[in-house]
């Protein structure tokens, strides 16, 4: 790992490490030839993504397609066997750990909702918020007015105002993946990684957290894994399929829809 | 940390805090207060034996901070106890000078009885109070620095990392037993003389060991409770509950479990070292594992992730073992067991937490 690195990374201020990650040619994040695999598995095969600023990209495909190797590639939980993963033109993710990655500004929901039971809706976003993550200054920390307010707008951004002070533990399931989202945007990500944001949830529950998402395109770059069909043709404007650990096509929910190879592989194993 | 140290206290903290310093200054107040015959005063050997329970107290205190708040089931917290106990066992030795049955000014008697000419390089320094102390903290300190540093970097966790720990204490246990090693092998340390020239069995410095395990003991409670009450607290208990979520909120886990683990070593440390003096000896055996395991069952039966019940168990847990072992010395340990596995079947969470939830039933 590199150390200096990923030590530079965690004190620079969020408007700095914009100046660092150079994403002017467009894209933000690069996969280039990678591969992962398992025991002889090859739970990712060569491939190549590209995910521009801004954007809201669906990943999709079927059981074992490798979309969730490749979040934690993105992430670090997973270091590729080969192939090379850039966030901007100039970090080179490869060489940064899982917390060093996360201060950067790559920040992950996982596919089940992994909030902290024993804390507070409150604690668990100020544990999430972005500021200087070592062991003294995080004892000696303070919330400044700011802080509080930035918490105050997410609580209201995740409609989570009047459980503000409740036990994270006792919130339903889909409010705790909203929490989730929540504790996403106080890491003030340039890339958030979102899995399966609505597996568990009731109807009203899913057009909430679509709204949610949409709301949020823009301001962050969004990468989306999920299963739910209507669900990706409410908030997608580009999807990539996935199958076997490679790409298989990209391109609006029209066209994907149309594709033969995809009908194939995903849509008609599942009708 | 200041206002921290006072606030987020509820009803059961209170009570402690303030039962703890009635203890600490009333207890040595009537015994200086009142005449020997009095019922009020304490003898030395009682001063002595609750002076004991409070040093146990504390370290059943830094090892909830370990395991209830961060999960780490650390089955070697009586290897800092230990060393931490040694260190005051050197400094006391160095005071006995020439009036050892050797009557060497410099060496104490076991290194005579060895034909050692000079004392080894880690003796020196240690007869000056203030190094003493420094060490005190130092050695137990650095140990779980290092031992700490390489297993959480490593990401040992759960029941490797228990075992680990267990091993540590077993190997010090078979290294400190070695005469080679100059800590006096199987006799230990023992046949102290004075402490900053005070006589150690006077009653003055009974009473002020005692004082200062009672000063040591609230004033690491109130340091804990302000830890687990910061930011860092919090991180260390989602660390807890879920480790590889805190890693991606940019945390560095073995950093905070790193922070937590060298605290509690060295309250750990410091306990031992005031445990010492009041019962006169320190040998290999405070290393065995078996001591280590006591104190993970006087912080289970206390009730652990809430501190006050870690203090609670350790002193329970030994005044039931200085009246049963007196009574019954055969059953001890297998009274000690049961309770055990009866706390943990039908009190999780522990005779603060049945406590809690009894007093929660009545105002409800």
């Amino acid at each position: 790992m590199n150390r200096q690195l990923a030590q530079t990374l965690a004190a620079t201020p969020l408007p700095a490490i914009d100046a660092m990650l150079d994403t002017r040619h467009g894209p933000i994040l690069y996969l280039e030839d990678v591969s992962v695999s398992f025991d002889g598995f090859k739970a990712l095969n060569h491939l190549s993504l590209y995910i521009t600023t801004g954007e809201l990209r669906c990943l999709i495909g079927p059981n074992g397609a490798g979309k969730t190797t490749l979040m934690d590639v993105i992430t670090g939980k997973t270091r590729p066997d080969s192939g090379a993963v850039f966030f901007g033109q100039r970090i080179d993710l490869l060489e940064l750990d899982e917390p060093a990655i996360a201060q950067a500004g790559i920040c992950r929901k996982f596919q089940k909702p992994s909030v902290f039971e024993a804390l507070t809706v409150f604690e668990n976003l100020e544990l999430a918020l972005h500021t200087n993550k070592n062991p003294w200054h995080t004892l000696f920390f303070c919330l400044t007015p700011r802080q509080r307010e930035r918490i105050d707008e997410v609580l209201i951004t995740i409609g989570l105002r009047n459980h503000s002070q409740h036990f994270a533990g006792i919130l339903s399931h889909g409010q705790k993946q909203w929490l989730e989202i929540g504790m996403l945007l106080m890491q003030e990500p340039k890339v958030m990684l979102v899995d399966e944001p609505i597996a568990g949830m009731t109807q009203h529950e899913i057009e909430r957290t679509a709204e949610l998402l949409l709301s949020l395109q823009g301001q962050h770059t969004i990468v989306v894994v999920e299963h739910d069909m209507a669900f990706i043709r409410t908030i997608a404007d580009k999807v990539t399929v996935l199958h076997e650990g490679a790409v298989l096509t990209e391109g609006t929910m029209d066209e994907i829809h149309n594709d033969s190879r995809v009908i194939q592989v995903y849509l008609g194993a599942a009708c | 940390m200041k206002h921290l140290l006072f606030a987020h206290h509820d009803k059961f903290s209170r009570t402690i805090v303030l039962a703890l310093a009635i203890l600490t200054i009333g207890i040595p107040l009537l015994t200086l207060l009142t005449p020997v015959e009095s019922v009020f005063h304490c003898s030395a050997y009682t001063l002595s034996l609750l002076g004991k329970y409070l040093t146990f107290a504390l370290v059943g205190l830094s090892l909830d901070l370990v395991w209830g708040y961060c999960g780490i089931l650390a089955l070697g917290q009586g290897a800092f106890f230990a060393l931490g106990g040694y260190v005051m066992g050197m400094y006391l030795m160095r005071q006995i000078g020439a009036r050892g049955v050797y009557g060497n000014p410099e060496l104490p008697d076991f290194m005579v009885f060895l034909n050692w000419q000079e004392l080894p390089w880690y003796w020196l320094g240690v007869n000056h109070f203030g190094v003493m102390l420094l060490l005190v903290g130092l050695v137990p300190g650095l140990l779980a620095w290092v031992f700490g540093g390489l297993a959480f970097r490593s990401r040992v966790t759960g029941v490797y990392l228990s075992i680990i720990t267990q091993a540590l204490t077993y190997a010090l246990l078979l290294a400190f037993f070695r005469n080679e090693m100059g800590f006096g092998g199987n006799n230990g340390l023992t046949d102290f003389k004075d402490i900053l020239g005070f006589n150690c069995q006077s009653e003055a410095v009974r009473v002020a060991l005692f004082f200062l395990s009672g000063l040591a003991l609230l004033g690491s409670y109130l340091l804990c409770h302000a830890v687990v009450h910061s930011k860092l607290g919090r991180v260390v208990m989602a660390i807890r509950d879920q480790e590889a979520r805190v890693r991606f909120l940019g945390y560095r886990v073995e950093l905070f479990k790193l922070w937590i683990f060298v605290f509690a070593a060295i309250l750990a440390g410091i306990a031992g070292a005031l445990y010492v003096p009041q019962v006169g000896i320190i040998n290999p055996s405070e290393f065995s594992p078996l001591n280590s395991l006591e104190i993970v069952i006087w912080v289970a039966i206390g009730g652990r992730g809430t501190l006050y019940g870690a203090i609670i168990g350790a002193i329970l847990v030994n005044y039931g073992k200085t009246v049963l072992t007196g009574l019954l010395p055969e059953a001890w340990l297998y009274i000690l067991g049961s309770l055990f596995v009866l706390v943990t079947l039908l009190l999780p969470q522990g005779l603060v937490g049945w406590l809690r939830s009894y007093t929660k039933e009545r105002s409800a």
